[in-house]
């Protein structure tokens, strides 16, 4: 029976394993899930809320790789990078464990048809298209910088996918499914059984039950006020569909949390949010204040603030934007990327064909990543070899695969030495003790499994490492089912409640809706979008955004604290007009248990860890002797509370070889 | 910079059940107004939330028409550019105009394969299961990076 708007049809199905989400992450478990489930008769599905061709991070397309190892480095060299950007607190047996897989999943991009750029014997560079040695037989990529290489991306996802779509068999997909809730075994509260969602395109709520769950839906992004609120407040640095659903679930479900605390504010183009590595790596370029200082070096004295993160060759990505931040406050501003100097220098150097290329490389920089950009450059006359462009911190943003580390707290390696036991008090008890419980990549709920922005605790994989650590968890969640074979999972909520629950805004639409004139205004409902701004009001204003300069402080956390409360009390109130605002609100509800926890973490670490993405203005210094530690939280979904405790840090790798 | 729908050029993807760009768009902005009541312009799409559009450009690249611009966010940019694709099965080419008229023409490889032609387990071996909990993937592709084990301080 087809479902009609408030009475949806109602499918439940039967899998082994689900891939909640279509990005990298669920893109490298497809291909990797069915060579190792290759006669083991499991049921494998993935649903997506977009189409996989375009769906994720890396839907427009990237102009770089951000992380291939290559052999000239060592996965623990990664992991020093990874833990000196992110001011010391990563876990080194994830980071390296990445750092030694990663390289793989690039090997077979370039296979599968993505161009990468490469180095000639002479030095000189090519685009993708020119056949040359694939990096597998020793081919020279282009390196931008240390660990990033240049490609001509603007399909890289639409390829990815084809790969991912081919292995896993078009009958096992879903797309446009919007998986909103997890469900926990009747049988085992910490263990999973289910997820619930609903179609964004037919009246169908659809529940499955699996053993084991992949849930890797993206980062979150628009929990800030963005700095643009008109038409331009879709244009996120971050994509503008990463709603925080993956710490969301997570949380609800009730895995541990960790360094929520963390986020993640790049400076960049302003407006356009265009890429600054390229400029910074491969073109060289200064960014400088309004009277052409280099603030890098201008205020060089207070990288001695923050030893030793400030005194690695590159300083931690959030001190470089407190050493900016100094020149804005104190009215030296716009800052701006000096693109005029750094074109010219670059034509003095370069071979007459790679200036003829110069041009190009910077336009397509933009076109393959970031059209946006070269939307703002056209309409305001920008050449970037005539006029510089400016430069601006973005709203923050919240995610665990690009320069940020907050996430879900995971099961690493066993070859490492990471640690197997704890020494701080205070863990609740039915949490694992140690880095490693049995399945890699595997939350402390039994059988959710996560990758890519859902890993906290790391970062720096970027869109080659979240695919590689997706086909880490088909590797693992293979094992566990195999290890759980006559595992029954029975959800612990019944299926008409979970309908109830997720129609609920479509109920409050239909119930109240006839009771005022004006569809919008009406005292039974709020709408998804006003949800949205006010809780973006609430993150702006007092937890740090940028209207504040990314300042907060105890009593404001406070306010903040309350404030939320009443704004998760209003959810329930949300309305939903039609599928696509369902689509919405539930966003919106991840959105808001996102924000939760982030501000949850920032009032329990009692310092500034992070000077440049937010200041504690009560707390502003790095405690080292205290907080040098990991911060995580379970949340309990029947009382709403959170738990937030302290778990050691430890290194793996020695962090002294960064400054030497 | 919100995408829109050129009303002489969209065919409501010739009356299928949904258009290019409302399969594309990750975003779910586009929608196709069957019969007018929407936009006044029955069978075309159209985008339904344009400040939520990320500008990605999917359903530009996708429309069969080349029916769909984008015209960039009014909020923050000029009148008068446009940055415009044409996406082939190779390459890409994009026609770039000024606000002061200045055009720009840009070719860009997007493939090395013919699309569709992708056989993910092409002479590769099939997995070893006594393998299962050692790190490394199914198949390797020299790009496992074993490391140097003397880094590691705590083994």
């Amino acid at each position: 029976m087809a479902g009609e708007f408030g009475n949806p049809e109602v499918v439940e199905e039967e899998v082994d394993i689900l891939l909640i989400g279509g990005g990298m992450a669920c893109c490298g478990a497809a291909f990797e899930i069915m060579r190792w489930a290759e006669g083991t008769d499991l049921k494998i599905k993935l649903v997506d809320k977009a189409a996989m061709d375009r769906s994720g991070a890396v839907a427009q397309g990237l102009s770089a790789i951000n992380t291939y190892i290559g052999t000239e480095q060592d996965p623990a060299d990664y992991a020093r990078m990874v833990s000196n950007d992110l001011m010391g607190i990563t876990r080194d047996d994830l980071a390296y464990d990445l750092g030694r897989h990663v390289d793989e999943s690039v090997h077979l991009f370039e296979e599968w048809g993505l161009p990468i750029w490469k180095t000639d014997e002479n030095g000189e560079r090519h685009d993708g298209s020119k056949g040359m040695t694939p990096l597998k037989d020793g081919g020279k990529p282009v390196r931008s910088g240390k660990w990033q290489i240049m490609i001509n991306g603007e399909s890289y996802k639409w390829i990815v996918a084809e790969a991912a779509k081919k292995a896993l068999g078009i009958d096992n997909i879903e797309e446009r499914i919007f998986v909103v809730e997890l469900v926990n075994d009747k049988n085992d509260p910490h263990r999973i059984a289910g997820a619930v969602g609903f179609s964004v395109r037919d009246h169908k709520v659809v529940v499955y039950k699996f053993k084991a769950c992949l849930l890797a839906a993206g980062g979150c992004v628009n929990l800030f006020r963005p700095r643009s609120v008109g038409e331009g407040q879709g244009r996120a640095w971050y994509p503008v569909w990463n709603a925080g659903s993956t710490y969301a679930m997570a949380a609800q479900a009730g895995a541990e949390l960790t360094m929520m605390e963390n986020r993640f504010v790049p400076t960049r183009f302003k407006d356009g949010y265009g890429p600054v590595g390229a400029w910074f790596l491969l073109f060289k370029s200064k960014a400088t204040n309004a009277f052409g200082e280099v603030y890098m070096d201008r205020n060089k004295d207070m990288l001695d603030d923050y030893p030793p993160y400030g005194h690695a060759a590159v300083p931690a990505s959030c001190l470089r934007n407190h050493l900016m931040l100094k020149e804005m406050k104190e009215g030296r501003g716009p800052i701006y990327m000096d693109t005029v100097t750094a074109l010219a220098n670059l034509r003095e150097t370069l071979s007459p064909r790679e200036v003829k290329h110069l041009e190009a490389e910077a336009w397509e920089d933009f076109l393959d990543m970031c059209v946006g950009q070269c939307g703002i450059w056209v309409g305001e006359n920008i050449e970037p070899e005539k006029k510089n462009s400016e430069l601006m911190p973005t709203e923050p943003y919240l995610l665990g695969s690009h320069s940020g580390c907050c996430g879900i707290w995971v099961s690493g390696p066993t070859d490492l030495g990471a640690p197997t036991d704890e020494e701080y008090d205070g863990i609740p008890e039915h949490l694992p003790r140690g880095w490693s419980w049995g399945y890699r990549s595997m939350t402390t709920v039994k059988g959710l499994f996560t990758a890519g922005d859902g890993v906290g605790a790391s970062g720096h994989k970027f869109s080659s490492g979240s695919h590689a650590e997706g086909r880490m968890c088909a590797k693992s969640m293979v094992k566990y089912c195999l290890d759980n074979k006559d595992l029954k999972p029975e959800l612990d909520r019944p299926v008409e409640e979970l309908v109830e629950d997720i129609y609920r805004p479509v109920k409050t639409y239909l119930e109240h809706k006839d009771y005022t004139t004006a569809i919008d205004i009406n005292p039974h409902y709020i709408t998804p979008k006003m949800l949205q701004f006010r809780l973006q009001k609430i993150m702006d204003e007092y937890v740090a955004g940028v209207a504040t300069y990314y300042t907060t402080n105890s009593k404001m956390l406070e306010v903040a604290s309350e404030k939320l409360d009443m704004l998760k009390e209003d959810a329930m109130k949300m309305r939903a007009k039609d599928l696509h605002e369902l689509l919405r609100a539930w966003e919106n509800y991840h959105r808001i248990l996102t924000a939760e926890a982030h501000m949850k973490h920032i009032q329990f670490r009692e310092e500034s860890r992070y000077p440049g993405f937010y200041y504690r203005m009560d707390k502003n210094f790095v405690d080292e002797d205290n907080w040098k530690c990991f911060v995580n939280s379970v949340y309990d979904q029947k009382t709403q509370n959170w738990t937030c405790f302290k778990r050691k840090h430890v290194d793996l790798v020695d962090k002294s070889k960064l400054f030497k | 910079m919100p995408t829109f729908v050129r009303t002489d050029k969209c065919d409501g993807c010739k009356g299928q059940d949904k258009t290019a760009c409302m399969y594309i768009c990750p975003h779910d902005l586009m929608k196709l107004d069957k019969d007018g009541s929407e936009t006044g312009h029955a069978m075309r799409a159209f985008n339904q939330e344009p400040e939520q559009c990320w500008e990605c450009y999917s359903c530009v690249k996708i429309c069969p028409q080349q029916a769909i611009e984008a015209r960039h966010y009014a909020d923050i940019v000029p009148l008068g550019g446009s940055v415009q694709p044409l996406r082939g099965s190779d390459s890409i080419m994009w026609t770039i105009k000024f606000r002061n008229g200045t055009m720009k023409r840009f070719k860009f490889p997007i493939r090395t394969t013919p699309e569709g032609s992708i056989d993910p387990y092409a002479g590769k071996p099939a997995a070893d299961m006594a393998k299962i909990e050692e790190p490394g993937f199914f198949n390797q592709e020299n790009g496992y990076r074993a490391g140097d084990r003397s880094e590691l301080i705590k083994l």
